[in-house]
């Protein structure tokens, strides 16, 4: 019996697709974000308040991916921007070769901000890089204050943790400062937001953060030019 | 969830390898898995088995090596295991410390046997 050393990852061709993607959104100017969340958390809400929100020249896109159904890209296309379903067929969660192949008609160059809305998936999401800039958490009031520790997977490798659906809080038995203090136990420096996007709370904070993002985006891009 | 996927690519990685590797037959192939990956081991098995179960991989045996969490803390400049995805400071209690490892889904080695020549 012989025993040969591989010392690679199992996803390398998943990562190798993913480096290529943020080889070319680095090329290109483009900020991606990762949505990520249980479904029913808001992902889509957020988007189509984003997209109503994000002034004419912001050149957005969005990529939304489910198991079935093109309601969420429905949803999204009466904002005017470039939207595109990914159905996975039974998929839990998007891989990058899906990503790349939803992207092969789109021009990256007229692209500032690709939003790619993952499968609703608290779990598969997080192994699976997509080139994107950041991943983003999302968590809404109608959870647990404790699924940053039930998933910490997600937690640990997203920037920022939006929680939703405040406006409901009175109406809930959600401890928000314990969600909160349970997402910096797993992630000590996670960035945190409250956002209700029925009453347009914190959209602002919200809007200021991915503006913040793609201006970093912009300045990194310029520097590798 | 996501473990039938996982075992395929395990298995695409197997088959790619023996390729290289004429006249020897793969028999172990062992992996590491980071608690922080979000994949169970048992389920990884489960779908392993499920994808091998009369081909002419049947015989292949996974093997997983559960790797806990490694945090390191600048204060204390130690690196330490955490389990329960406690990344605080074993010595000082200090919340800051450093995620260095815990989500791998990486191969480690294959094990492969010379292939026995069949008699007529």
């Amino acid at each position: 019996m012989s025993r040969l050393p591989l010392e690679k990852k199992i996803l390398s061709e998943n990562d190798r697709i993913a480096a290529r993607l943020r080889e070319r959104f680095g090329e290109s100017g483009t900020l991606c974000l990762n949505l990520i969340s249980s479904p029913g958390s808001g992902k889509t809400t957020l988007l189509e308040k984003t997209l109503e929100s994000l002034p004419k020249d912001a050149r957005a896109a969005v990529l939304t991916g489910d198991i079935q159904t093109e309601n969420d890209a429905n949803r999204l296309k009466p904002f005017g921007v470039p939207v595109k379903q990914i159905t996975t067929g039974g998929t839990c969660h998007l891989d990058a070769s899906m990503v790349e192949r939803h992207l092969a008609d789109w021009r990256l160059a007229q692209i500032d901000l690709l939003f790619i809305e993952n499968v609703g998936n608290l779990v598969c999401p997080s192994s699976y890089d997509l080139g994107e800039a950041a991943k983003i958490v999302l968590l809404s009031v109608t959870e647990g204050e404790d699924k940053p520790l039930k998933y910490p997977s997600i937690f640990l490798k997203s920037e920022l943790l939006v929680l939703t659906k405040t406006d409901l809080l009175p109406y809930v038995p959600f401890d928000i400062a314990a969600a909160e203090a349970n997402a910096r136990r797993v992630h000590p420096d996670m960035e945190i937001l409250r956002v209700s996007c029925t009453k347009n709370d914190g959209l602002e904070d919200w809007l200021m953060w991915v503006e913040e993002r793609k201006r970093e985006s912009r300045i990194a891009s310029k520097v590798l030019v | 969830m996501h473990e039938v996927g996982i075992a395929n690519s395990i298995l695409e990685a197997v088959q790619a390898e023996s390729g290289l590797h004429p006249g020897k037959v793969p028999r172990k192939i062992a992996v590491r898995i980071g608690e922080f990956a979000a994949i169970d081991p048992a389920a990884l098995h489960f779908c392993f088995e499920a994808l091998t179960r009369d081909t002419q991989w049947e015989a292949l045996r996974l093997d997983i090596e559960v790797c806990q969490p490694r945090y390191f803390c600048p204060e204390c400049t130690v690196d330490f295991s955490a389990s329960q995805f406690d990344p605080r400071c074993p010595k000082c209690e200090s919340e800051h410390t450093r995620f260095l490892s815990g989500d791998q889904l990486e191969l480690a080695y294959l094990e492969m046997e010379e292939h026995e020549p069949t008699t007529t």
